[in-house]
């Protein structure tokens, strides 16, 4: 038996099929502007979002063991600068939604900092408290209207395009934009020697650190790149919504409830999960959203079933029942078969 | 005179938070569970007082007669039928689950009770003071933090003193030895959540009279528990006390100096402390 009978690889089959019809479906979503209606792409708009979201809550809790309730900091913060750059120092939208990231990413060091000293569950809610700090502190500001919030003005708005389908259209492709690069970085960035380095933190952190990885900073790097992300994906979120207040903005129920629910439903540690969870949370949503708060109460009650009988969500059980994996990460070994010849 | 009255209102304050903090501190202290619904439980304690009020016509006070124990009992069912599943080296379950049952409690209160913000009704009780050296000082208040210090005094006599609090720290050094020593730590565990629901049970009544309540809020009362427990220290109830009166001098001080910073004070004091002492003021172990 010689070694060139086995193989090394991380590709397979199932993960070229998958990157062919991810790659359809692109550029499918791409035309949606000449093939759907427009409330069909506000809705498919906001599930782009909250795939991006829920990728980066995913890279942060499932992978680097950073669990946070409080990303509606950084989704805040992000919105609230887009609103600050463009109304008082006259920047383009486009223009303002880049530098809310650098901004979030500054802000979100001396934020890790502090937070990093609090452990486990402590340090979820000490996200929380930061993104309370945020919130309060946002609600001071009376030049963006203090509680109870500001609306973008038109002029600002009208800088995008001047027609509405133009606006709606662009608006549209930059939520299908940032879904694909926050996927694609979260993939790239787990394919790369530090997403190898944060693997081997997520199957055991002492093992991880013998080996020489730097615990804290691998840590950090992922808490500031998902939180510069998470700023930005803000001042799309609100650049949607043209109207930002400090309650909605720093909303836990919606940037971080919903986010989570995604996660843990489709599967945590995994990059598939965040795409499977936002189309069965959303499908979720469209049929239950008449319920109400009754809608809220079978979302918890799905997660807790989840968490406890299927840990690693619906696509965990789809993986460990077929092998599957559609974005290869892990190596595996193959064993030629004797037709492919050695 | 005025910043003495804000100091002092400020720390009977802290009383009150030292209730919501001390059962946090207690589960966490025995099983190194973080309930993220721990803010809802206080909340569904409040409203159990309004139905229990409403429907007999007690005053709020005797209410905790009925919900004391029913909260004992949603506890130690919470943590034998849920709770205990989730514990283990694994961080997320504990974590997800409490998150998902904060998420049912609020939304279950929202069904049953509106969004109203409502307010148990205590007579007297809520307007009557004392005045002491030129402080006028509310009769509730002074009632909540002695009630603190009667319950964490009683914590601690419970830690330290019955066989049932052996069995809490028997568990808390060493879950395996202690099941080999013939304790069922499923039910010592039941135990702790109940006697943390009690404790929650007392703080809900108290925070019921005091100020008018709605489903929403129990996220910030777990907030201002979490951060009373870790300004005091992990794992010290005599700390989570002076956590509690941290806090709430640092938010009337806050809301004097402008009242639109009141909760900000708070978290900034909580912050101020994390960064120049990581574990705590008065720490007795690692987190």
């Amino acid at each position: 038996m010689s070694n060139q009978e086995y193989q090394v690889t991380r590709s397979s089959n199932a993960a070229r099929v998958a990157a062919i019809l991810g790659a359809i479906v692109v550029v499918v979503l791409i035309a949606a502007p000449w093939w759907a209606g427009r409330a069909d792409m506000r809705l498919m708009g906001e599930m782009f979002l909250y795939l991006a979201l829920a990728s980066l809550w995913n890279l942060m809790a499932g992978y680097a063991g950073l669990v946070s309730v409080g990303q509606q900091a950084y989704v805040g913060f992000g919105g609230y600068m887009l609103f600050a750059l463009t109304m008082f120092a006259g920047l383009h939208p486009l223009t303002a939604i880049g530098l809310a990231g650098v901004l979030g990413a500054l802000i979100s060091v001396p934020v890790a900092v502090l937070i990093f000293r609090l452990r486990g569950a402590y340090f979820a809610i000490g996200t929380w408290v930061i993104a309370e700090v945020f919130r309060l502190s946002f609600a001071q500001v009376s030049a963006l209207g203090g509680g109870s919030g500001s609306s973008l003005p038109v002029g600002i708005v009208k800088s995008l395009a001047d027609a509405r389908d133009t606006r709606e259209a662009l608006s549209y492709w930059l939520a299908l934009g940032a879904a694909v690069l926050v996927v694609a970085a979260v993939y790239f960035f787990l394919r790369s020697r530090r997403g190898l380095a944060l693997t081997a933190i997520r199957d055991n952190e002492l093992a991880a650190s013998s080996l020489g990885i730097d615990i804290w900073r691998t840590k950090l790097v992922v808490y500031i790149v998902s939180a510069a992300l998470t700023s930005m994906l803000g001042a799309l979120i609100f650049l949607q919504k043209l109207r930002i207040s400090p309650d909605a903005a720093f909303s836990v129920n919606d940037w971080t409830a919903f986010v989570i629910f995604i996660v843990v439903i489709g599967g945590i540690g995994t990059v598939e999960g965040p795409i499977i969870g936002t189309l069965i949370f959303f499908a979720l949503r469209e049929t239950l959203a008449d319920l109400g708060t009754v809608y809220l109460i079978v979302l918890g009650l799905v997660a807790i079933v989840v968490m406890l009988k299927a840990p690693r969500g619906v696509w965990g059980l789809i993986r460990s029942r077929f092998d599957l994996q559609l974005f290869p990460l892990r190596y595996r070994v193959i064993r030629r078969g004797p037709s492919k010849g050695a | 005179m005025e910043w003495l009255n804000a100091i002092v209102q400020g720390a009977l304050l802290g009383g009150l938070y030292a209730l919501f903090a001390a059962g946090l501190s207690l589960i966490f202290g025995v099983m190194r569970l973080v309930n993220i619904a721990h803010g809802d439980l206080i909340v569904l304690a409040a409203y159990l007082g309004l139905t229990v009020t409403a429907a007999t016509g007690l005053h709020p006070l005797l209410a905790l007669v009925v919900v004391v124990p029913a909260m004992g009992a949603i506890g130690y069912a919470l943590q034998r039928g849920l709770l205990n599943q989730t514990l283990g080296d694994d961080l997320l379950p504990p974590l997800l689950v409490t998150f998902g049952l904060s998420v049912i409690i609020q939304n279950g209160l929202l069904e049953v009770y509106s969004a109203d913000p409502q307010k148990l009704d205590a007579g007297a009780l809520e307007t009557a003071s004392l005045s002491v050296g030129g402080l006028s000082l509310g009769i509730l208040p002074v009632l909540t933090f002695a009630v603190a210090v009667a319950v964490i005094w009683a914590l601690q006599w419970t830690f330290y003193h019955t066989s049932l609090g052996r069995a809490f720290r028997a568990v808390s050094d060493n879950q395996d030895i202690a099941q080999l020593m013939g304790l069922n730590r499923r039910h010592v565990f039941g135990l702790a959540m109940a006697l943390a629901l009690v404790v929650t049970g007392i703080a809900g009544i108290l925070l019921g009279i005091r100020t008018s309540f709605d489903p929403s809020i129990g996220g910030g009362r777990l907030i201002f528990a979490f951060e009373a427990v870790i300004i005091g220290g992990l794992g010290n109830l005599w700390g989570t006390l002076a956590g509690g009166v941290i806090l709430g001098v640092a938010q009337t001080v806050g809301a004097k100096i402008d009242p639109g910073w009141q909760l900000l004070a708070g978290h900034l004091a909580f912050l101020f402390i994390l960064a120049v002492r990581p574990n705590g003021l008065f720490p007795r172990i690692a987190a």
